[in-house]
């Protein structure tokens, strides 16, 4: 449609104006072309038009147009420690308003980093809270690991719903029957949230899970006032933590940007995407041991060798490779699991622009003195 | 000194319109009476226009379609008479139950804490007017000529010591005598209604129609025909009557009722008028610089339904407590709060009758510090709890306690509060915090997972699990068995076998913690080291 207006502004002979610009005239831009004859090939029309785009950016105030240089920078979230120092000398710290990921398998220490950053928040006399998807939380351990319990809000979610649960003992009859709640005040928007928030509702047990965490966590990050939020999704199925749609992770960070808050989600894998500004892989070294044994590059590390020389007074260590019961030189019961060897890799940082890098750190069990 | 009169014109009207505010444009009457009998009491001005007026019947009430008749309620009448005592106990401690809708308070020594009277009066006026009734308000210098005022003169009036025998002579000799004292027995009232229309017949044979007149008449001659009772009178009429107040110490009771004449089926209108119960209360705790910590709901069912056994119903009483952590006052708070637990446990049969009654309790004063942690609102934080609670259940939120036993999983949840005694953040040292080793924590399985255990001269070989495939492999390092019992003395006694395994599955190595149950006999996994 554009180029025939063009063409009808030719075949008239004017050239295409634009509004509010003066008509320039034809026989100056003719004069203009014969002082330039490089350009003798180019038809009037578009050197009009060229002159009229130049005229158009001139009166673009060069303020419209900000350079990238010039863009307000974000300011850097206030890092935190996780109570593991090796952690702090990776990352930095846990940031606040931030979400950060830790991910790994069983028995890789995402565990004992939960209740560190727990220990280290409480004691900071900062309120807590985790949403235990598995209900999966040891207090003995939480106590263990220097938790404040009078700090710490745990909110265990089940397979099964107490509303679920009253609905079918409920009478058709019974006249007085629940109203939903007006939309008003805090968390108000969550029940309308919580239908988009499983892709597809089912009686799955997980997904109810998945769903009382999820709404769990929109509340509990609605009401303000605590230091860190923690979603333990350790023990869900990957398949299931992966149905969490991403547009559920960029709405927690969205409510916790700005707020002196820790969102930290412990997971197998990692399913928050660009979300999360920190990743963490966790792994445990005996299971690195396993890999590399299965790369026939043998390496023992602590914990993996029987009679190690390097092996602390008192702890009996471990031999994965010794797989019978005669291999065993001292008796079951003379032995105590000491503990653990975590390798903590950086995956991913919006804060740190560094290359990968990991640490490893060991942690004790609360009998191996 | 200076004495100040709230009362409250047409009161029964009043306590129908604090109960129903959306009545304040139409024209009421009060009803009373057995039915077929009822007689309009009491009319609103509105209807006083309509050609309403008290002794009407039912029937010629209705005959007028914009009239909107209820019945007299005693719970709204004593409500409202509470609320007027509250107010006037906002101003002074010295306060007179002068009548079920008068009150009067000694304001002596007021004007240094609150201001002139004028701006007493005014306050007086408005607080009434937040706690659903409009009143009038009277400042004289004895409290008979406050009455006379608030009785006489409609808004705030506040007469200048010395002139009150000025300020009432406009008056009709109608208010001298009571019009209704709603609380009276009838019988009393009644012969008071008597005396009153003998005298008010003979000032009106005198040609006597306002206090002036009355003020004027010679005592002597006045005394030989009407007696003390007619010199009492005078003494009204002059604002000379001299008395002192007989204070009462109003109970610290804070409830509201409401009868319904239809029965309500759903929550949504039940929650309209909770809300409306609600602001009532909590302004009446807040006049008094009150909170609450519990509210008691208490709903007269029309039906007992035998569903609902296993709920809270006496004597067909639905009866729901709110215990809050801390002292709250806040009315929307409340309601949400109500809306939660009567969702989670519906009645289960029509109201009649609706009882709130609210505990009172200091409120709660908190030093925040700048350089303290935030901690979440508790009026929030309370909500969110309610919320959740709702959705994973009661006794799945909350904080951790853990119990004074032996046995592995000895905890019980406990209410979350948010306000535990506030300590400055430690500082550690960096080289001690180094020297810590992190604690290898027990990721715990709920309920334990059942497993299948090869055994080999006693000790475990292999796990198989048939429900979980990640809790199984060949045991590559094991340690225990620690045995442990306890609670023997208990039907829950427990005695188990502890082992701690490392498990081969596939190519990864995980840590578990291994029980057999030594009275069932059965293996569990309880956990994995993580």
């Amino acid at each position: 449609m554009s180029s025939a207006v063009v063409s009808t502004s030719a075949a008239l002979g004017r050239p295409f104006v634009f509004d509010g610009e003066a008509v320039p005239d034809v026989c100056s831009l003719v004069d203009v072309n014969r002082q330039d004859p490089a350009d003798s090939n180019e038809s009037p029309i578009a050197r009009v038009l060229q002159s009229t785009i130049k005229n158009q950016q001139s009166k673009i105030p060069p303020a419209s147009v900000t350079p990238a240089s010039r863009l307000d920078i974000r300011p850097a979230p206030e890092m935190v420690s996780s109570g593991i120092p090796a952690i702090d000398a990776l990352t930095g710290g846990l940031p606040r308003g931030c979400l950060t990921e830790i991910c790994g398998p069983a028995s890789s220490g995402r565990t004992t980093l939960l209740l560190a950053a727990l220990a280290a928040a409480t004691q900071r006399g900062e309120f807590c809270a985790v949403v235990d998807a598995s209900d999966a939380l040891d207090p003995n351990s939480a106590v263990a690991a220097g938790v404040e319990l009078d700090r710490l809000l745990w909110v265990r979610c089940g397979e099964r719903s107490p509303q679920r649960e009253r609905a079918p003992r409920r009478h058709p009859s019974i006249a007085l029957r629940a109203c939903p709640e007006p939309a008003e005040g805090a968390g108000s928007d969550t029940e309308t949230n919580s239908k988009d928030q499983i892709q597809s509702r089912s009686e799955n047990p997980s997904d109810n899970r998945l769903e009382q965490v999820l709404r769990a966590t929109d509340l509990l990050l609605g009401s303000g006032g605590f230091g860190l939020i923690v979603l333990d999704l350790g023990d869900l199925p990957p398949q299931a933590a992966r149905r969490i749609p991403l547009t559920t992770w960029f709405r927690f960070r969205r409510a916790v940007e700005n707020k002196p808050t820790i969102l930290l989600a412990i997971e197998h894998h990692p399913i928050a995407g660009s979300c999360s500004s920190l990743l963490v892989q966790m792994e445990s070294s005996n299971e690195l041991a396993a890999k590399q044994r299965k790369n026939a590059a043998h390496g023992a590390s602590r914990g993996l060798a029987v009679g190690n020389e390097r092996a602390p007074e008192g702890r009996k260590k471990i031999d994965l490779q010794v797989q019978s019961e005669l291999d065993f030189p001292y008796p079951t019961h003379a032995q105590l699991f000491p503990g653990l060897d975590i390798t903590a890799e950086l995956i991913r940082s919006r804060l740190d622009r560094k290359p990968t890098r990991s640490v490893a750190f060991e942690t004790k069990t609360a009998w191996a003195g | 000194m200076p004495f100040a009169c709230i009362y409250v014109p047409n009161f029964p009207v009043a306590a129908a319109l604090r109960a129903e505010p959306e009545l304040q444009a139409r024209a009421v009457a009060i009803l009373e009476g057995k039915p077929p009998l009822e007689k309009t009491i009491a009319v609103n001005g509105k209807a006083a226009r309509l050609g309403i007026a008290p002794g009407m019947t039912k029937a010629q009430a209705e005959l007028c379609s914009e009239l909107a008749l209820r019945p007299r309620s005693a719970l709204q009448e004593s409500s409202a008479h509470a609320a007027l005592l509250d107010c006037a106990q906002s101003f002074s401690p010295c306060v007179e139950d002068a009548a079920s809708d008068t009150v009067l308070l000694d304001l002596a020594g007021m004007e240094s804490l609150l201001g002139p009277l004028p701006e007493i009066s005014r306050a007086i006026h408005q607080r009434a007017a937040s706690l659903g009734l409009a009143a009038h308000v009277a400042v004289a210098s004895n409290p008979d000529a406050a009455v006379l005022a608030a009785r006489g003169f409609p808004g705030v009036i506040v007469i200048p010591a010395g002139k009150e025998a000025e300020q009432l002579s406009s008056l009709p000799t109608e208010v001298l005598f009571d019009r209704e004292d709603w609380q009276k027995q009838d019988a009393q009232k009644e012969n008071e209604k008597k005396s009153a229309a003998r005298l008010l017949e003979t000032f009106e044979r005198w040609g006597i129609r306002n206090l002036r007149g009355l003020a004027a008449l010679p005592e002597v001659s006045l005394s030989e025909r009407l007696g003390q009772e007619g010199l009492r009178l005078q003494q009204l009429a002059r604002g000379a009557a001299t008395r002192t107040l007989v204070p009462v110490e109003a109970p610290p009771v804070f409830e509201e009722a409401v009868e319904l004449e239809h029965p309500i089926v759903l929550l949504e209108p039940l929650a309209f008028l909770l809300n409306r119960m609600l602001e009532q209360i909590c302004a009446r705790l807040g006049s008094r610089a009150l909170a609450t910590q519990e509210l008691r709901l208490t709903l007269e069912l029309e039906n007992f339904s035998a569903l609902n056994q296993q709920s809270k119903i006496k004597n067909q009483q639905f009866v729901r407590t709110l215990r809050l952590p801390l002292p709250m006052l806040d009315s929307k708070v409340f309601l949400k709060l109500l809306q939660l637990d009567l969702n989670a446990h519906p009645p289960g049969a029509p109201i009649m009758k609706i009882h709130l009654a609210a505990e009172p309790a200091r409120q709660r004063s908190a030093q925040g510090g700048l350089f303290l942690p935030p901690a979440p609102e508790p009026e929030k934080l309370e909500l969110t709890l309610a919320r959740i609670a709702g959705m994973v259940g009661e006794n799945k939120v909350g904080a951790l306690e853990l119990l004074d036993t032996h046995h592995p999983d000895g905890f019980r949840m406990r209410r979350f509060v948010a306000e535990v005694a506030r300590k400055t953040p430690q500082k550690k040292n960096p080289d001690s915090t180094a020297a810590t080793a992190a604690v290898t924590p027990l990721r715990r399985f709920r309920p334990p997972v059942r497993v299948n255990v090869t055994l080999e001269n006693g000790q475990p070989m292999r796990v198989v699990c048939a429900k979980n495939k990640e809790v199984q492999g060949d045991v590559l390092w094991k340690a225990g068995p620690w045995r442990a019992s306890g609670d023997w003395w208990e039907r829950e006694a427990w005695s188990r076998d502890e082992w701690d395994l490392a498990l081969r599955n596939g190519n990864a190595v995980s840590f578990y913690r291994l029980v057999h149950d030594l009275l069932s006999g059965g293996w569990f996994v309880e956990g994995t080291y993580d």
